[in-house]
């Protein structure tokens, strides 16, 4: 019940009058960045975080600036199934799955019911991945209080490890792509003895990369360049959202309360291990496909098609976060970003943020659920404001774009460097997209690169060097071995497929 | 919409591959190089500066090589193009302009090569009005203004024209 008691307190933090105004103001601004093609979850907070430095200086103005930060992404999250179903555009990646019968809905004419039926599984996803969170994360911070450095690289093995194991690109491009970040991570001071590295003389290397820039770079000049590749006219069907459709919708949806308990269990299992909400969002809907009654009349507008991606896409970008404030590692780049801003901000995440800083992390929890209350509000009110924007040329939103990206960039450390960086990561997010190396794992190892290498050594100066600390007792046995199973899996798969096709 | 996707083959696949892996592989060696000058070996006192960072770049090297063989042994007839002559176009109408324009914000600032570079776009590509370009563009640099100077005190890079202003 200390639990319960806690998140009264989150609650009284969370409700004041600047925190649910912070709220409505990143749900809006959310729900715009997932519309607009190029700007998503993870580059929509990394170009705001820097706003948010002097915010987080004030007394629990930490707590105010993640619920602004944290309520961008659960935007986000609603954003992009709304260009899917009118336009069959996924603003975002893990609404990629929601194109395939949320748009035929639309062609019909029951757009409406698609956009009610998203929003409202949107919402029971987050709100089960929440409660997930408000009761899994004390447990799991109270136990990892006594990881050593041993567990804590044991447990950053398993995160990479995850991505090699889950992810739907080939294994060898994913290792090329996390082991970059690695290396751009390592560039610059070394943390331990001050030695410079990787910068071969240049001075504008001396602080090293910053993984803002990166993710600004990859994810926003990236994904502008391959939609301009697409073309530059939108054409969508016309939005229409009243009070009778979405309660005929909400009639209807009791029946799908399988599929959407089924997704939302993908979906937090996807977003704890660092699957992410895409690929959750995709199993979820194959999954929803094979069980479902008329399974075989997916993709021609079912409602229950558009409920599985997106319950799963909501639980998997939620509980994204509770390895996160738990661990401090991120299960996604969005994720990912967000804990770059609390280390900003001067907070240590990890297990002792519960001890430290009860008031935070409850204050962040009570803000999920209302954040995800407000979110759910403004998409059900607001949808044909947000398909207007779409209607705007792309030859107006684009260098728009450009320019809030570059001045993002900038401001991480007023720093023009940054901006030009920006752009050479655009053109390696394009290369890299077309060619199916993922960005997640690049983004995740440049953020957690520093703290990943700090454990190592710290647990090879434990053991002298012998590898065998990472099997000495059970628990960081138990972390690599399942790390090493991950590793493996992609080969294990590729044996088993050659034995069958002989 | 479908003109300008049409066109002639860029580039295939083969060769971007071949490319991306070939860079990943400089990557690799150089971070290898790099540790091994900085000392890849268990010193006196642990682990020397380039002990971590050398394995990492083991490892590129490693999945570049593989990545490159497997970029190799693509056959002639399944390359697809990686990118046809029209979509390159569009794709560099965008970079070029945007590599141009950061390259510029040191020498006028932020302000005026945002304006620049919208009303290029805007007439370039969108074949707007005079009126509307220089409407979007100025407004946005306003509205820039007033949310970071302003509201955000975050002072953003300037020019000559902003100290004429009597702005920066």
């Amino acid at each position: 019940m200390a639990e319960i008691q806690a998140l009264a307190q989150g609650f009284a933090v969370a409700l004041s009058l600047t925190n649910l105004l912070l709220m409505f103001t990143g749900v809006i601004l959310g729900v715009i960045i997932g519309v607009l093609p190029g700007l998503g979850g993870a580059n929509g907070v990394a170009i705001l975080l820097p706003l948010t430095f002097s915010m987080a200086q004030t007394p629990g103005g930490a707590t105010s600036a993640i619920i602004l930060l944290s309520c961008i992404y659960w935007g986000a999250l609603f954003g992009g199934a709304i260009t899917s179903i009118l336009f069959n555009i996924p603003g975002e990646p893990w609404s990629v799955a929601t194109t395939f019968d949320g748009y035929p809905l639309a062609q019909q004419g029951r757009a409406g019911n698609a956009l009610t039926a998203a929003f409202t599984s949107s919402f029971i996803g987050a709100l089960v991945a929440v409660i997930l969170i408000t009761f899994l994360s004390p447990v799991i911070a109270n136990f990892a209080l006594e990881f050593g450095p041993p567990e804590f690289f044991a447990v950053y093995f398993l995160t990479f490890c995850a991505f090699i194991g889950t992810s739907k690109e080939p294994a060898f491009k994913t290792l090329a792509s996390m082991m970059l970040g690695f290396a751009l991570a390592a560039v610059g001071t070394d943390p331990v003895t001050g030695t410079l590295r990787l910068t071969f003389g240049s001075t504008r290397l001396l602080t090293g990369f910053d993984f803002l820039v990166a993710v600004i770079g990859l994810f926003g000049i990236g994904e502008i360049l391959l939609t301009l590749e697409e073309g530059l006219a939108f054409r969508g069907a016309k939005a229409k959202l009243n009070m009778r459709v979405v309660l005929e919708t909400w009639k209807e949806l009791p029946r799908y309360w399988l599929t959407s308990l089924r997704s939302s269990a993908v979906g937090c299992f996807m977003g704890i291990v660092p699957g992410g909400a895409t690929p959750a969002s995709f199993m979820s809907y194959g999954v929803a496909r094979r069980f479902s009654p008329d399974g075989n009349k997916f993709g021609s507008g079912k409602l229950e098609g558009v409920v599985a991606p997106e319950t799963a896409a909501h639980a998997a970008g939620t509980s994204a976060l509770l390895p996160m404030i738990t661990l401090g590692v991120p299960g996604s780049p969005t994720a990912a970003v967000l804990l770059g801003g609390l280390m900003i901000w001067g907070l240590q995440p990890g297990p002792l943020l519960f001890v430290e800083k009860p008031d935070f992390v409850w204050g962040l929890i009570a803000s999920m659920y209302l954040g995800n209350i407000a979110g759910l509000l403004v998409v059900l009110t607001c949808v044909p404001l947000f398909a207007s924007i779409l209607r705007v040329p792309f030859s107006v939103i684009a260098p728009i774009i450009v320019v809030v990206c570059a001045i993002g960039a900038y401001t991480v450390h007023n720093a023009i460097f940054d901006v030009w960086m920006m752009v050479v990561f655009g053109v390696l997010g394009y290369l890299f997209k077309k060619l199916q190396y993922p960005l997640a794992p690049l983004v995740l190892a440049i953020v957690l690169g520093d703290a990943a290498e700090a454990s190592f050594r710290q647990a090879m100066l434990m053991s002298q060097g012998g590898l065998s600390i990472f099997f000495a007792n059970g628990l960081v046995g138990f972390l690599t071995g399942v790390a090493l199973v991950l590793l493996f899996w992609p080969l294990v798969t590729w044996i088993l497929a050659k034995a069958r096709s002989r | 919409m479908t003109e300008e996707r049409e066109g002639r083959v860029a580039c295939r696949t083969k060769s971007a591959e071949i490319v991306v892996a070939a860079l990943f592989l400089i990557a690799g060696v150089l971070v290898m190089y790099d540790s091994v000058r900085l000392g890849s070996t268990w010193g006196d006192d642990g682990p020397k500066p380039g002990y971590f960072p050398f394995y990492i770049g083991l490892i590129m090297t490693v999945a570049a090589l593989i990545n490159l063989a497997g970029g190799f042994i693509i056959p002639r007839d399944k390359n697809p193009p990686f990118v046809l002559t029209g979509q390159l176009k569009m794709v560099l109408t965008v970079l070029v302009p945007a590599a141009i324009y950061a390259g510029a914000i040191s020498w006028i600032g932020i302000y005026v090569s945002s304006i620049v570079f919208i009303a290029f776009f805007m007439r370039w590509l969108g074949k707007f009005a005079w009126w509307k370009v220089a409407a979007v563009s100025a407004g946005t640099a306003v509205a820039l203004f007033l949310v970071f100077e302003r509201w955000f005190l975050v002072p953003l890079p300037k020019g000559p024209i902003e100290a004429f202003l009597g702005l920066s």
